[in-house]
């Protein structure tokens, strides 16, 4: 793969198995009541985030969803401040008044997750703004799912970045469902992608398990946008291996085609295989990665656990003057 | 009398109306096999079909949309914004298209249009899942606001909504759809503007409304321990306000705390009580108290969520500063 050294596959590796297993120990700390409120779980899922982020650079900004932990974790996140924000805990990114659906980090460049479906995809026009008048070629990768697509934010925002030409990086991460709603039910056009010609920008369509294909994708769109080309719409095609969140069913969907997607399109599997196939990476270095990274998920369980819970008084104090 | 689930009351109304009433349909999203994100439509789908339960995409102003445009043409939509937070981005179509028709148009034109949603804390779902945002529609002249607290209420105001030729915000509070209360076999509705005096007392009125009057109950309850008798005052629906009931109770026992989980400013707490200030000064024995939500977007931290909204304890402890 052009582009894509042996240390950039081996980066895609760990963070395809940090996300992995981040989001496990989540949903077991979910279902034993730890963590509690609205968890979406990125299962499936890492391929996007995994390969988009390898594409981009520290200093580029990223907009995240309501399924954002594998973006965070992707982009850099710490697995302390984020377990810890989990358990709502004070040494958690949003010192425990966020949750889930709120993490960001200004030093990482993530602009934040959003419990609003869509509403970060206006607010990517205005990181496209700050990145094109500061003209140090920086980039924003905006997330949002398929589901967001039908809001028309997204319309006016894929509108207005391409009128102003701003370098903005929108990725359709479409998993199929949006809640319990099937995609091919509630998108007018056969792909997302299809949209980009309204809004002329180039709409690309990659496989959403293959981190690779995803790398590529988001490597062009962001040398164009760095030239001054503007926006463009890249749709991975993925799917969400749980339900919306961890106590759905998820009964609107067929059991054989969850199934598929977790016997054949499993990114964290296929790509391990493929780097032990082509040698970049043994089956034991793979077990000593993944041992590595279980150690630290746990290390975060404990690092939160063992937080102090916010302060009250403080929060009281704070209170006062907003 | 049987006891069923606050959800199932709503449930049963939608049913009893879509049964009596072709023109009646459901559009909102995950409504179908999802059933609603708090299932208040399980079964539905099933029994009307897909044109009459309209599964959407996301997409609130359309949805909003769509019910506004279908009620000035004959049907009579109830639209589901699946959390009152994302009213924010139907807003227009709330505030500016139903709520000012039927008055821009000289009454030649009638927005028959339920709006459920849902708002409230308790669930750790944070800031962007947990408002109270009922002034903002409140405030709005065109809107009725209808926020019932037992199962009872809900079945008896919703089938009234329905039936109602203008748009109706109903705005449920997500901890108590588990609720069981007694609701009667054979039909009934219950008017707008008529309050509910939820316990009867002499001492104080407390004003609550949706889940807050469980939490005025359980205060009452308390207080009677100390010998202080309250009444709890459910208005049930806030746009119409029964504003000569709470007047009548006022007069009855001179003092008032009002509750509300929204955040005191700019509230419909604060309206109230200059509404009862303004008629019924001279009755007064006590300064009237609120007791609200903190000014605060709702925490996740459990401890912090809770301390950002009124409680049994709050309500007490304003009673007995009245006393
Ligand atoms: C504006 C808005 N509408 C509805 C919701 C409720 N909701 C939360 S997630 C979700 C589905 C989102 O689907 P999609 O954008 O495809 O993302 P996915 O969950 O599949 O990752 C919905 C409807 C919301 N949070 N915000």
């Amino acid at each position: 793969m052009p582009g894509l050294t042996k240390t950039d596959r081996i980066t895609i590796l760990k963070t395809l198995l940090k996300i992995r297993r981040f989001e496990e120990k989540t949903i077991q700390l979910y279902q034993t009541g730890k963590i509690w409120g609205y968890l979406h779980p990125y299962l499936g899922e890492e391929a996007v985030a995994s390969g988009a982020c390898q594409a981009i650079k520290k200093d580029d900004y990223i907009v995240s969803t309501h399924r954002g932990h594998g973006h965070c974790i992707a982009k850099g996140g710490d697995l302390n401040k984020m377990m810890a924000e989990l358990l709502g805990k004070s040494t958690g990114y949003c010192k425990g008044r966020g949750g889930s659906m709120h993490i960001a980090d200004t030093h990482l460049k993530i602009l934040g997750a959003n419990g609003i479906v869509g509403g970060g995809i206006p607010i990517s026009v205005g990181a496209g703004f700050s990145c094109k008048l500061e003209g140090r070629g920086r980039v924003v990768l905006c997330f949002f799912g398929d589901g967001a697509a039908n809001n028309g934010v997204f319309h006016e925002s894929l509108n207005m970045a391409s009128v102003f030409k701003l370098p903005v990086i929108y990725i359709c991460e479409n998993n199929l469902y949006a809640i319990s709603m099937c995609s091919k039910d509630s998108v007018a056009c056969e792909d997302v992608a299809d949209r980009s010609d309204s809004y002329s920008m180039p709409g690309i369509i990659v496989d959403g398990t293959d981190p690779e294909q995803i790398f590529k994708a988001v490597s062009d769109a962001a040398r164009g946008a760095r030239k001054g080309r503007g926006p463009s719409l890249i749709e991975a095609k993925t799917y969400r291996f749980t339900g919306h969140h961890p106590n759905d069913p998820a009964e609107y969907r067929k059991k054989e085609e969850a199934d598929y997607y977790k016997s054949e399109k499993d990114p964290v599997t296929n790509y391990t295989q493929k780097l032990i196939k082509e040698k970049v990476v043994t089956k034991k270095q793979v077990q000593d990665i993944d041992r590595e990274i279980t150690d630290s998920v746990e290390e975060s369980v404990k690092f939160a656990e063992q937080s102090p819970e916010p302060d009250l008084e403080q929060f009281l104090e704070e209170v006062k003057h907003i | 009398m049987a006891e069923i689930e606050y959800r199932e009351a709503l449930r049963q109304a939608i049913i009893e109306e879509m049964d009596r009433d072709p023109k009646v349909f459901l559009i909102g999203e995950d409504i179908g096999v999802y059933g609603g994100a708090f299932r208040v439509y399980k079964g539905l789908l099933d029994k009307y079909g897909p044109d009459r339960v309209i599964n959407t995409p996301i997409s609130e102003a359309a949805i909003l949309g769509a019910g506004v445009g279908a009620a000035l043409t004959g049907y009579r939509p109830i639209s589901e914004i699946m959390f009152i937070d994302f009213a924010t981005l139907a807003m227009d179509q709330i505030v500016n298209q139903a709520a000012k028709i039927r008055y821009m148009t000289g009454d030649s034109l009638n927005v028959p249009l339920v709006i459920r949603t849902q708002g409230g804390a308790g669930r750790g779902v944070a800031a962007q899942h947990s408002q109270s945002l009922e002034a903002w529609f409140y405030h709005v002249p065109g809107l009725k606001v209808v926020m019932p607290s037992t199962a009872y209420d809900a079945k008896g105001l919703l089938k009234t909504a329905i039936r109602d030729d203008n748009p109706t915000m109903f705005i449920e509070q997500k901890m108590i759809y588990l609720n069981q209360g007694e609701v009667p076999a054979e039909e009934y509705l219950i008017p707008f503007g008529s309050a509910d005096i939820k316990r009867e007392g002499t001492d104080i009125t407390i004003f609550a409304y949706s889940a807050m009057v469980f939490e005025a109950l359980k205060a009452a309850e308390e207080l009677e321990k100390e010998g202080i008798s309250c009444e709890v005052f459910d208005p049930r629906t806030l746009v119409p306000l029964d504003e000569q009931a709470l007047i009548e109770s006022v007069k009855k026992t001179n003092r008032l705390v009002i509750v509300s989980e929204a955040c005191q400013r700019g509230s419909v707490a604060s309206d109230i009580c200059a509404r009862v200030v303004d008629s019924a000064f001279d009755w007064l024995d006590a300064p009237i108290k609120v007791v609200a939500g903190l000014n605060t977007p709702i925490p996740y931290n459990s401890t912090l969520e809770q301390a950002s909204i009124p409680h049994q304890a709050d309500i007490v402890e304003a009673v007995r500063k009245l006393i």
